[in-house]
């Protein structure tokens, strides 16, 4: 699916810059971030841990606490600009035009409140109909998820669910106000792979039926290979490379997405030893000055210990890196 | 839920059977009764007669199967000091003691949850650190120590409330309280406030980490992004996660309360169960111990039941079966 030419972005994040403010001094989780999601659209953002991807995702709705805070940058849903509104004014936009689905169903519903009281207190949170209709809706919402017999399973308690079928609760959640923008952190990571490859291909089908914008944070290519449509990578903080997600996990341009691409053990040779990155991701706290990914990584070069601006290619990706991964006919003219 | 029930009162008859022989042996070891019967100039024929009177000549075992055998037709001694019959005079006691627990455990919940929440919610406000503070005081003051404090404050030098005993009762389905009348709760406050302080500092802990813990918790960040109201996710959410060892530990507690109030009824010369079982053991007046600890153990036994049977209605995942009891 073509990003560009599709009229007004669903979510413009530019410049995005989360940091937390802590003792030993300002970590800078996320740094500079810019993307847009459309429509209709998937956006797969990848990264190892604490590459700032889940910051990102709380940064869009406004849930970062104390020491953290956006400190710049700009989050525009639908054109309107929401870095700087209020708690309140965000309150109201969380789980009405936006949603978030997290990474372990056990833990994202409270074991102590049946299914119907969070799914029912999550509709009246933002309208005022009566608890007949905000029932109505979620049985509406558990059938299209998949949850067969929803008028019985409301009155469960969530320890009576499978975990496949917590997490469909947790995207039936999601879904009762027919967001924009579903912002998807690892939801499947905990789950068994048969269930994993049901939920992806109902989240599928559930964002292009509705042309909701859909943003999956996760650390899985495969997983981003089969659902995304476009893909940025993340690395301490800043995106390293974005575009369509055939052409970045065929040709990859960043040394990091590269060595992310080759770190999956099913491209190796079956008794070759396994490829990986390495050393570790620097700390936060202790950015090197320059590209984060300059100590760990093999094509870098002197002037690697300077910042690398943001480079683009004719067919619309975008990284920063001062000495790519050569690539024929799809490298553009080297950045100096 | 019948069958957990059943379970439950049976190993209650078990302890209070073994409490029974523990305390009838125990106050049989520690002396002669007979001596606090008899006027101290009497003839060595009148102790014997009175020993013979009271079954004091038989051996222990002989005394105590007399004794469970008159449990079974009903009949659980007379005390020697009173002369009624010692359970009559335990419940006679029990409505004021009781009283005083539940004033107690009711400001320890009034007090303590609202307390302990903002702490835990706002633990770097100075407020919070203040609560926290005056929670170790709680916990660390002697209770003699504060109920004479009590008394000082608020009857000697501000004359406000009352230093001593129980004030008018209202007699509701034949149980006398004072709970129905403001004069009545002015006789309530300071002992109440006293036996509660130690508990209003648990309660508070309990809740402060309690917060603390599931304020961190993915299903409170869900509910943020739900879009739900602070008050809400507290309240609801929140709320009902702690609860659950909060009343875990309060229902234990309120059996401690009830222990505790020994001290504070001597103290405030409040008419309770404290205050005879004190002049009983002074007096080695037998049967009244041992009824005091019958109605102390069945008292531990039904708050424990209705614990757990409260229990499994905050938290679904727990569900009463006669066979994990």
């Amino acid at each position: 699916m073509a990003a560009a030419g599709r009229g007004r972005p669903v979510l413009e994040v530019s410049d995005l810059a989360t940091h937390f403010l802590t003792r030993e001094g300002v970590v800078k989780a996320v740094d500079g971030v810019s993307f847009a999601v459309h429509a209709g659209e998937v956006l797969g953002l990848v990264g190892e841990s604490g590459s700032g991807k889940s910051v990102t995702g709380f940064s869009i709705l406004g849930l970062i606490d104390p020491p953290g805070r956006i400190v710049a940058g700009s989050i525009r849903l639908k054109g309107e600009e929401l870095v700087g509104r209020g708690e309140a004014a965000m309150r109201a936009l969380r789980g009405r035009r936006f949603a978030m689905i997290f990474q372990d169903p056990m833990m994202t519903l409270n074991p102590v409140l049946r299914i119907d009281t969070q799914m029912i207190e999550a509709v009246t949170a933002h309208e005022a109909v009566s608890v007949k209709a905000a029932r109505a809706r979620a049985v509406e919402v558990l059938g299209l998820v998949g949850i067969p017999a929803p008028e019985e399973r409301l009155n469960a308690y969530p320890h009576q669910f499978s975990g496949g079928m917590r997490q469909r609760v947790a995207i039936a959640i999601a879904l009762l106000h027919r967001p924009a923008l579903i912002i998807a952190d690892e939801p499947t990571t905990a789950l068994d792979v048969t269930i994993q490859s049901q939920i992806l291909a109902e989240m599928q089908g559930l964002v292009r039926d509705h042309g909701t914008a859909l943003i999956w944070i996760t650390h899985d290519l495969a997983v981003v290979a089969g659902l995304a449509d476009r893909v940025a990578v993340m690395y301490a903080g800043r995106i390293v490379e974005q575009g369509a997600v055939d052409s970045v996990l065929d040709s990859p341009i960043h040394p990091y997405t590269q060595g992310l691409i080759g770190s999956v053990p099913g491209t190796a040779r079956h008794g070759a030893r396994l490829r990986q990155i390495p050393g570790a991701a620097p700390s936060l706290l202790r950015l090197p000055p320059g590209c984060a990914f300059e100590p760990r990584c093999a094509r870098a070069i002197p002037v690697c210990r300077a910042a690398p601006s943001l480079s683009r290619t004719p067919d619309g990706r975008a990284f920063r890196c001062h000495n790519p991964v050569p690539q024929g006919a799809a490298l553009p003219e080297m950045p100096a | 839920m019948i069958a957990f029930i059943i379970r439950r009162v049976g190993q209650a008859l078990a302890v209070i059977l073994v409490m029974t022989v523990l305390v009838f042996f125990g106050t049989h070891v520690i002396g002669d009764p007979v001596w606090m019967m008899v006027p101290g100039d009497a003839t060595q024929e009148q102790v014997e007669q009175v020993r013979r009177e009271f079954g004091f000549d038989q051996p222990a075992h002989r005394q105590f199967l007399a004794f469970l055998r008159d449990i079974a037709q009903g009949d659980f001694g007379r005390s020697y000091v009173h002369g009624g019959p010692a359970f009559a005079l335990i419940l006679e006691r029990m409505p004021a003691t009781l009283e005083l627990a539940f004033a107690a455990l009711l400001m320890a919940v009034v007090l303590g949850i609202p307390l302990g929440l903002y702490a835990g919610l706002n633990p770097e406000a100075a407020p919070a650190r203040a609560i926290m503070a005056g929670s170790i005081l709680g916990f660390s003051l002697p209770t003699f120590w504060v109920g004479l404090m009590l008394i000082m404050l608020f009857s000697v030098m501000l004359g406000w409330l009352p230093a001593t005993g129980r004030g008018p009762t209202v007699s509701v389905f034949g149980i006398e309280t004072s709970m129905l009348s403001l004069e009545g709760w002015r006789h309530l406050l300071l002992p109440a406030l006293n036996l509660a302080l130690l508990k209003v500092s648990l309660v508070i802990r309990l809740t402060r980490s309690g917060a603390r813990e599931a304020a961190l918790q993915d299903y409170v960040k869900f509910a943020r992004a739900k879009g739900l109201s602070r008050r809400r996710i507290v309240g609801v959410h929140i709320l009902k996660n702690i609860l659950i060892p909060i009343v875990t530990v309060l229902g234990l507690e309120f059996g401690s309360l009830v222990a505790f109030s020994v001290v504070t009824e001597t103290i405030f010369a409040w008419p309770g169960m404290g205050k005879l079982l004190l002049e009983a053991i002074q007096r080695l007046d037998r049967p009244l111990i041992v009824a005091y600890v019958m109605v102390v153990v069945m008292l531990f036994v039904t708050i424990n039941l209705i614990v757990d049977i409260l229990y499994s209605a905050l938290d679904p995942r727990v569900r009463l079966t006669g066979d994990t009891a």
